[in-house]
């Protein structure tokens, strides 16, 4: 549109309340387990409380006989009807994956999974009669450490015959997009330096708020499913290849749903044994987990090992970068479980400019919950990589941390830049985020105040934490997917439909679960067609209404869904110009359109929107063979991922003595292109930073030796508080992305991305004088204190073993991937 | 069965009760007040808090019968008259909400806070917050909007 200065104020950028928060500061709500149809029947699981066994006999016949039951499903009944589950990403031809049944028939591979379903009048009937299923199991040894399962002396699938799912190798000299990093990392053994050191991945929950649910209605036509979920579509799609019901008598509906942060992006098995049950009873069907059953059987995210070799000058020039990744699947390949590590394949180079990079991934089965899409899915896991070894660097050079980043990253006017992944990052800045983020922060000051502290030998020492990172999201272009053996698009779809009381309905494919897609797409379209904030409905996440979509997850629907907004947008105005010129009585091509008004061009003559929708509604006097509609769709396939990123900065105090940690202060400076909504954007950032944060200083699912979660409640899974967080100073600088219309990027995974390393950075910063240079995640109280103990707890004391690489000398040249 | 009666959100109800019957469930089940929601097993989210007498209490964590001759009072029982309370409005004007499920007992909880301190400091507001878990905006938000209510006056 043409800004001219008697334009309105523009929607776009402007901190607009959202439009949701009504319906959920008052209660007013439709979550899934709202959700009450006559006659409904309430499920409740029965689920192995062991990590592996044969099931050799599941008796239901107490259960069966228990006040108000109406049946209960084993594998045994429903193994020829209930097909398995699906994994959409098949990284490699040869990748190997056990059947996943939704209910267990003679084999249970995790402590959680289902082996029977109960359907009751009422959910404290099916809670009871559960307890009356009597199952016998023959336990089997658990594979539960990824180091042991890649051996594969205990097997998680013995029928599978190994723990090993795929190999994946990123090669850049094979891909013609870098050169060899053997060579590299020879040359700097001979003169630079070489860096290896193993990080540890742990393993986290999503722990979105709302327990999933599922109801499912077979009393129609058409199966109707209400599911709380992030991917309605698929649930659609996977409903149908699944269970063989013609996809067009499914129905799904994604109403209210309380978070996913990839935690619900997956075709589960309590959404099949809800919709089995529905049809075997006849009857509306309700499951509502319990929160101990959702950290359980829910999908887990993280748990890797990262081996990693960094070849550098003696001056601190990066030459190359070796990744030998072992990635825990758990016991199934979910929805995109395997891919999950691929998506972090092409960030270890992160901003920087590396002139060799490999990347080699294991996938490993074990006896544990499936572990999948969370919150940045494979970019946390490199970023923390990349950016705990940059600070290794610096300190191995002996400058700031700061400075060796920016020795390596790419300058602003060398973008667009193609990355030794052969990724094209189409904007960025990196010297005004960093310069800002130290601003903001008093980075010198700080420095200054650490020096102090360290010379007087303070209990209290204060440690310096940086993150410069990137990210790429916005899944996605649909052909890289194609390349990368992803079964689906990466598309996003929009409708908008102009109705003949001036208000306009959108449709989106997006399927928002707390991202405030209603108010961010009403300002973009309120800008685009001159019609006011209020006057635009976002309507999604339910198949009937909105038809197509993929969904949302990775960061994409602004990116890629309000992309097929604005060009449905766009084709309504396009479509509405020969009306316009017909009753202006000019030519199409004189027709201009601007704040919404259509205007013929040199003249004072105009129309308005609303004037020109009533017209092609009434149809009275429209062109010939005009179609009496100006409604459309778009289907938008981006062009390239979004490539958002930051310079986050984290102050931690550590106490030496009991090895508390105390954060003092945050900062980050975020690139995500054009804003739409600051309130927003700022909302997204402040939560996924204090996620990342958790993973950094108190998340972890921990399992015993046979393989049973002990951090199974949120008593013990430590998600966390009000009273654990402190205030984050958040701001941003403005790259506008080159690819697509407003110059936005990606936003929804950035701050989880970003947080962690800063963190864990600050923490080993603070300790490095005592010649520790690592502490595994969650770094807490306990693991700090250790590690001050092991380096001998004073300044100047030699380097723990525990501290050390963790490589024997010349292992890594091997060429092996362990 | 156990007969109650219990007034919520200004209506008297009597019903027959399960003794089991825990008060979150009486009053999502039987009352249809859905607004209320549950979010754990274990009584640490606290997303089910409503008022019981003017006081908060997390509502998965009192037996219905133990509400028996008394008031409670849920999120859908804050706004007069269509207008928001000022709590319910300060959450709004803060972007205090993303997903908006821990958001129910949040409010409640915000408003017990106020009772006791009107004019909470930062580090008050965070203690007194910290039985209540949302995965969504890192707290900051939550915090400013306790602290745009205070200054409202929805403590007093």
């Amino acid at each position: 549109m043409t800004v001219t200065e008697s334009a309105p104020a523009r929607e776009v950028g402007s901190a607009r309340k959202r439009k949701e928060d009504q319906r959920l500061i008052t209660g007013r709500t439709r979550w899934t387990d709202n959700i009450v149809l006559p006659g409904m029947l309430h499920i409740v699981m029965v689920r192995s409380p062991f990590a592996h066994a044969t099931l050799t006999r599941v008796d239901t016949a107490a259960a069966k006989a228990s006040s108000g039951v109406m049946a209960v499903l084993t594998g045994e009944d429903v193994k020829d009807i209930q097909g398995s589950l699906p994994n959409a990403w098949p990284i490699t031809p040869d990748q190997k994956a056990p059947a996943h049944p939704a209910i267990a028939v003679d084999h249970v591979a995790f402590a959680g999974e289902i082996v029977a379903a109960v359907i009751a009048r009422s959910a404290a009937e099916a809670r009871d009669a559960a307890e009356l299923v009597d199952v016998d199991y023959d336990e089997l040894p658990p594979v539960l450490d990824l180091k042991e399962a890649v051996k594969d002396a205990t097997l998680a699938h013995p029928s599978l015959g190994t723990n090993k799912s795929a190999f994946w190798q990123f090669d850049s000299a094979a891909a013609g997009t870098g050169g060899a990093v053997d060579e590299a990392i020879e040359a700097a053994r001979a003169d630079g330096i070489v860096l290896e050191r193993e990080y540890r991945q742990q393993r986290l929950i999503p722990a979105f708020m709302e327990p999933r649910s599922v109801a499912v209605d077979p009393t129609g036509e058409q199966l109707t499913i209400w599911s709380a979920t992030q991917v309605p579509h698929f649930v659609r799609i996977f409903t149908a290849a699944v269970l063989g019901i013609p996809e067009s008598k499914v129905r799904v509906i994604a109403p209210d749903v309380g978070g996913g942060f990839g935690g619900k992006l997956q075709f589960t098995p309590e959404e099949v044994i809800t919709v089995l049950a529905a049809r075997h009873t006849g009857k509306p069907c309700k499951w509502t987990e319990t929160r101990s059953e959702s950290l359980v059987s829910a999908h887990h995210g993280r748990d890797q090992w990262q081996r990693l070799t960094l070849a550098a000058t003696k001056e601190g020039r990066v030459t190359a970068l070796k990744v030998d990744l072992l990635a825990d699947m758990g016991a199934y390949l979910g929805l995109v479980t395997s891919g999950v590590p691929i998506l972090g394949a092409f960030m270890y180079n992160a901003i920087y400019k590396f002139p060799a990079y490999q990347f080699n991934c294991t996938n490993l089965f074990t006896n544990k919950t499936w572990t999948d899409a969370y919150r940045g899915a494979g970019r946390p896991e490199a970023t923390f990589a990349i950016e705990r070894l940059m600070d290794e660097l610096a300190a191995e050079v002996g400058v700031d941390p700061l400075a060796i980043r920016e020795l390596n990253w790419i300058r602003h006017e060398e973008f667009p830049f193609t990355s030794v992944c052969g990724l094209e990052y189409d904007s960025g800045n990196y010297e005004a985020a960093t310069s800002r983020a130290k601003e903001l922060f008093g980075y010198d000051a700080l420095r200054a105040e650490q020096a102090q502290r360290r010379a007087s030998g303070d209990r209290v020492q204060l440690g310096i934490g940086v993150s410069t990172f990137t990210e790429m999201c916005g899944l996605a272009p649909s052909r890289v997917l194609g390349s990368l053996s992803y079964a689906a698009g990466g598309w996003e779809h929009a409708s908008v439909r102009m109705l003949p009381t001036g208000k306009v309905e959108v449709v989106t494919g997006t399927s928002p679960h707390g991202q405030g897609h209603e108010t961010a797409w009403s300002q973009i379209v309120a800008d685009r067609l001159g019609v006011p904030f209020e006057d635009v409905e976002v309507l999604h996440g339910d198949t009937q209404v909105a038809v197509k979509g993929l969904d949302t997850y990775g960061s994409r629907s602004l990116v890629v869904g309000a992309e097929a907004v604005i060009k449905a947008a766009d084709k309504v105005i396009e479509k509405a110009k020969p009306v316009a010129a017909h009753l202006l009585e000019a030519s199409v091509d004189d027709i201009e359109f601007a704040d919404g008004q259509f205007t013929v061009k040199g003249t004072d003559k105009g129309k308005a929107m609303a004037e020109v929708v009533w017209e092609a509604f009434t149809a009275h006097n429209l062109p010939d063979g005009m179609e009496p509609s100006l409604d459309a769709d778009a289907t938008y396939d981006p062009v390239n991922f979004s490539f958002p990123h930051g310079t986050h900065l984290c102050a931690m105090e550590v106490d030496t003595e009991t090895g508390a940690t105390r954060m003092r202060s945050y900062v980050s400076v975020d690139d995500v292109g054009t804003v739409v909504n600051p309130l927003i954007v700022e909302g997204q950032m402040h939560g996924g930073i204090v996620q990342g944060v958790a993973q950094a200083l108190w998340e972890e699912a921990v399992y015993d030796d046979a393989g049973t979660l002990v951090s199974g409640s949120f008593v013990d899974y430590t998600l966390p508080t009000a009273a654990d967080t402190i205030n984050l100073v958040t701001d941003r600088t403005v790259s506008p992305s080159t690819t697509n219309t407003l110059g936005t990027k990606g936003v929804g995974e950035a701050g989880a991305i970003a947080s962690t390393p800063a963190v864990v950075n600050a923490i080993v910063d603070a300790l490095r004088p005592m010649g520790i240079d690592d502490i595994q995640m969650p770094c807490t109280p306990e693991r700090v204190w250790k590690a001050i103990r092991s380096a001998g707890g004073t300044q100047g004391a030699a380097t723990a073993g525990s501290s050390a690489p963790h490589f024997d000398a010349g292992e890594s040249e091997k060429g092996e991937v362990l | 069965m156990t007969r109650i009666t219990v007034t919520v959100d200004g209506v008297s109800y009597s019903d027959d009760v399960e003794p089991r019957t825990l008060l979150v469930h009486y009053l999502r089940e039987t009352l249809g007040k859905t607004g209320t929601v549950v979010g754990c097993d274990t009584s640490n989210c606290g997303a089910c808090t409503v008022h019981l007498d003017g006081r908060s209490v997390k509502s998965c964590n009192v037996l219905a019968v133990q509400a028996d001759g008394r008031e409670v009072r849920t999120v859908e029982g804050l706004a007069t008259n269509g207008e928001l309370h000022p709590m319910q409005q300060a959450f709004h004007d803060n972007h205090a909400l993303q997903c908006g499920y821990c958001t129910p007992g949040m409010i409640m909880q915000s408003l017990d806070i106020l009772r006791d301190n009107p004019d909470p400091s930062e580090a008050e507001i965070r203690q007194g917050l910290e039985g209540n878990l949302c995965r969504c905006t890192g707290y900051h938000n939550i915090v400013k909007a306790v602290q745009q209510a205070a200054k409202a006056g929805a403590g007093s």
